[in-house]
């Protein structure tokens, strides 16, 4: 369990205990409370449902804590009080005012017991609690628990938050509840029917447990449900649910896809645009990602040494910094090894092979070779639920998001600046392009770097969602060529439309034949595919073609 | 016959004519000093170490293959290893039946894995691989069978250079995730492996290794007789033309598809028989064989023994695998950097390998005259690249 929220919890407790509140409302909760202290489970109940009655949101916390088995009377005083694991025992607070009591041993406090009947009464009326509170998170939290537990005493309260009910959110978990309630607590039909047309309009995996736990048959084939009205409309409701759900799937899969296509394209465009300019395959690519990652690493290991505080911000600071690193290295392999091997694409593939395993191994030595941790900042961690079935997660949004822009700024580059303008001349014809006065082992040495470089900035994407190890670029690697096959040479639409298109074919693919397979099928489907355009789906035309 | 002509130049390189000789030796030599010497003698070669020599010339087969297409037909395959692969899981899968009821369930009819993931039967992949001639005709047919299908696809439509060097690394990953499955029927992950006997000679004695070694050392000198035929014969020579000019090859008439298919479908069969011969030596046969690393690594052994002279690549193959050994053993980190360094350092300063730079260092000396000669001869019958530009 998270320490996080509790204290959190407590620190409300707190700040509400500031407040003055009559000291009258905190005595009867209080008396209330010590009826948790009674050694009979039904004389636990009774006091829960007298807590209940009072309707005190203070309360909340120690049910809470009584619910997860944190709730303890200390030996010494005979005090009810909430635990927190700690090192050496519990920390300990006060179960009414929160007051900190420092450190016990776990043998010095003896636990409040529970059963699932009393488990069972908590849930529910944690939600009757928190239905009412100011924090729509917690009244989404509340009626949540309320449909999970489902109980008719509960009705009147829902109605009552309904009514008053602002957000729209809220109001619709808070029908969800009421309408999950009426359908397994009332006998009436009509109301049954109603809450399950009402049911109908969720799509969400629960909601269809729930219509389909209506439909279910017993052991001799027979509807236990009784009433072939309520089952026709549970049969209704479960099929506008799965409609629901079924679009949501097929909205998630996109996502998917469009997110792992994403991810190849970074992966990728820095490998096609050192192909396209100089023919070359560069094996060491893959490095050039994982050493990206791995400087996103040291960049956030400074921030946590130097200013934790600005540790959001620490991605920002490390795209740059990949690029520059690896952009320098790429010149510098250029530099060292390429030049030499001009005309000979399959020797520079050996070389580059040679020069991975290198880098690879220079990784492990100085990083071991285990996972590293590269945090998540704040605005890249949780989801956006925007539906029942379909989460999207910020990372992935945000690399999406974050792949266009490269990938903008590349097209930009190439398209309207003085050196995009030498790097497609070279492209299409080096010798011509000499002639015209291109210094073109510059434009090679930067292409090489520009491709690097990019290379650099999708390991800092990527370190938010994979594991950096010094083997982080052996996985992307062979993607990557496929990208670039598929795609064709020397034409970044088409690194875009290969990209995209292997990440949606392999998501899509995947609920059926799983992950294996669909990857299979996909190298398979290229091989195939190469054979009917060996040059891609965008193939460069041109003399430069026939080489 | 095409194949036919020039044959009496088969032997006429030094280079040939020595690495026969050390091969028929060491096949020779090699198990008679392991079984006849006393293990106290400075002669005697430990079995183990029989084993680890039996290794490196499966390697040095391997090695052959690779430079059969890259040296003469200019074909850079980075998924050889995959051919390899299915010879030895070919060997394996016969092992596997002979050990019958000798595995851990003691089930007569299923490989221990299969009862393991409760199959009830044998696919039917596996029928036919009680028998040892089969189990030799699949070593060679299987992977025959894929590189003709894979070549026919691959070479019709003139992939060439680094896209197909790209796909075929694509295909042996394919096989990797593939043979990975536990599904596939091949021991998943695992592999094949506690294999006790070979036509019922049991694979830990000392004489069954010795006579795996002697194999091995007798097909490798076979199958480097059959490339220097290849190579000698007129279909070399359009072979080498295809290496050198692959349109003009075309334009004067030659199907250069159909020639590109033959080499690589050969090229991949002798892959096949080095994984057969590997198999019972190391004992175990599992997919991370498939893996586009193992395919790149067997590439530099030819680059680093000389590419386009066949024993070249033999002498690399076991020059790199014995500084593997070396190093893993004594300096494990140092493997990669060496390994990755040598990549670089072949490429870049020594594009001939060794064969290579010596056949041009020998050939400049003043006494080197008739070595010269000689090495003029080769490339009339087999267009040695780089060797008259000197």
């Amino acid at each position: 369990m998270s320490v996080a929220p509790l204290v959190r919890r407590l620190r409300f407790l707190v700040l509400l205990l500031g407040l003055l509140l009559p000291t009258a409302a905190l005595a009867d909760l209080a008396e209330d409370l010590q009826g948790l202290r009674e050694s009979s489970y039904d004389a636990k109940g009774e006091a829960v449902e007298r807590i209940l009655a009072g309707g005190d949101e203070r309360a909340v916390p120690v049910l809470e804590a009584f619910l997860d088995g944190r709730l303890f009377l200390t030996d010494a005083e005979d005090r009810m009080v909430i635990g927190e694991d700690s090192p050496g025992g519990y920390l300990i607070f006060d179960a009414m005012t929160g007051e900190a009591l420092g450190e016990v041993g776990k043998r010095d406090v003896s636990k409040i017991k529970i059963n699932n009947r009393l488990r069972q009464l908590v849930k529910g009326s944690l939600g009757a609690l928190t239905l009412g509170s100011n924090n729509p998170a917690t009244r989404i939290r509340a009626a949540d628990a309320v449909f999970r537990s489902t109980q008719t005493e509960m009705i009147p309260a829902l109605e009552a938050a309904i009514a008053k009910e602002q957000d729209a959110a809220v109001e619709a978990r808070l029908r969800r509840a009421l309408a999950a309630t009426r359908l397994a607590e009332s006998d009436d039909k009509t109301t049954r029917i109603a809450a399950l047309q009402e049911l109908g309009s969720f799509t969400d995996p629960e909601v269809r447990a729930l219509a389909a736990g209506i439909l279910v048959t017993d052991s001799d084939g027979n509807p236990t449900e009784p009433d072939p009205e309520v089952r026709a409309a549970a049969e209704a409701a479960l099929k506008a649910i799965e409609e629901g759900l079924a679009f949501n799937g097929f909205l998630a899969n996109i996502f998917q896809g469009v997110s792992l296509g994403s991810v190849l394209l970074l992966a990728a465009i820095g490998l096609a645009i050192t192909f396209g300019v100089m023919g070359v395959i560069n094996m060491a690519h893959g490095e050039m990602v994982m050493l990206g990652a791995y400087t996103t690493f040291v960049v956030q290991e400074i921030f946590r040494s130097t200013m934790p505080g600005a540790f959001d911000y620490s991605l920002l600071v490390a795209v740059p910094a990949a690029f520059v690193v690896t952009g320098a290295i790429g010149i510098g392999i250029e530099r060292g090894i390429i030049r030499f091997l001009y005309g000979r694409p399959l020797e520079t593939l050996l070389a580059t092979w040679g020069l991975s395993l290198i880098l690879q191994q220079v990784v492990r030595s100085l990083f071991g070779p285990t996972n590293r941790e590269v945090g998540n900042p704040a605005w890249m961690s949780g989801a956006w639920e925007v539906a029942g079935g379909l989460t999207l997660t910020y990372n992935r949004i945000w690399i999406i998001v974050f792949a266009l822009l490269v990938f903008t700024t590349l097209m930009l580059l190439i398209r309207r600046s003085s050196y995009g303008l030498q790097m497609r001349a070279v492209t299409q014809n080096r010798p011509m392009a000499s002639s015209m006065g291109i210094r073109t082992g510059w434009v090679d040495a930067m292409t090489f770097g520009l491709g690097s470089g990019i290379a650099g900035m999708a390991g800092v994407a990527l370190s938010q969602i994979d594991n950096v190890s010094p083997n982080l670029g052996q996985g992307y690697i062979i993607d990557s060529f496929m990208v670039v096959v598929f795609g064709g040479v020397g034409n970044l639409w088409g690194t875009l439309v290969g990209a995209l298109s292997l990440g949606l074919v392999n998501k899509f693919l995947e609920p059926y034949a799983g992950a294996v397979l669909a990857k299979i099928f996909i190298l398979v489907a290229i091989i195939l595919f190469i054979q009917k355009r060996p040059r891609g789906i965008f193939a460069q035309r041109g003399r430069a073609v026939e080489s | 016959m095409l194949l036919s002509r020039d044959s009496g130049r088969l032997l006429s390189p030094l280079g040939a004519k020595i690495t026969l000789a050390v091969l028929l030796g060491v096949a020779v030599l090699v198990p008679l000093s392991n079984l006849a010497l006393p293990a106290g003698s400075t002669f005697h070669i430990p079995t183990y170490l029989v084993s680890l020599l039996g290794k490196y010339l499966c390697f040095a087969l391997l090695a052959l293959s690779v430079d059969l297409i890259w040296g003469f037909c200019g074909i850079l395959s980075l998924g050889h290893g995959a051919f390899f692969a299915l010879g030895g899981y070919a060997m394996g899968m016969y092992l596997m039946r002979q050990i019958g009821e000798r595995g851990v369930y003691g089930n007569p009819d299923l490989p221990d894995f299969m009862v393991f993931l409760n199959w009830k039967e044998l696919p039917w992949y596996w029928y036919g691989f009680d028998s040892f001639p089969f189990a030799l005709l699949m070593v060679v047919l299987v992977p025959g069978a894929l590189a003709l299908v894979f070549g026919w696809f691959a070479f019709r439509s003139r992939v060439t250079g680094v896209y197909l060097s790209i796909i075929t690394q694509a295909m042996t990953f394919a096989l990797l995730l593939a043979f990975f499955r536990n599904d596939m029927g091949f021991g998943g992950n695992n592999g094949l492996t506690d294999f006790k006997d070979l036509l019922g000679l049991d694979l830990q004695a000392g004489t069954t290794r010795a006579g795996l070694f002697a194999a091995t050392a007798l097909v490798l000198a076979l199958a480097y007789l059959l490339c220097r035929w290849i190579i000698c014969s007129k279909v070399g020579r359009v072979l080498i033309a295809i290496r050198d000019a692959e349109s003009r090859t075309r334009f004067l008439g030659y199907r250069v598809e159909v020639y590109k298919l033959f080499v690589f479908t050969v090229s991949a069969m002798l892959a096949g028989v080095a994984g057969a011969l590997y198999v019972p030596q190391v004992g175990i046969i599992n997919p991370s064989e498939f893996s586009p690393a193992n395919s790149i690594e067997i590439v530099i052994w030819v680059a680093v023994g000389g590419r386009g002279y066949l024993h070249g690549a033999i002498l690399g193959a076991v020059l790199v695998n014995y500084a593997k050994t070396y190093l893993t053993g004594a300096a494990p980190d140092i493997w990669l950097f060496f390994l990755g360094g040598l990549f670089i350092a072949v490429t870049v300063l020594l594009p001939k390998g060794i064969v290579g730079s010596l056949d041009q260092g020998l050939g400049r000396l003043p006494w080197g005259a008739r070595w010269r000669r000689s090495a003029k001869a080769e490339e009339g019958a087999a267009g040695v690249r780089g060797v008259a530009g000197e």
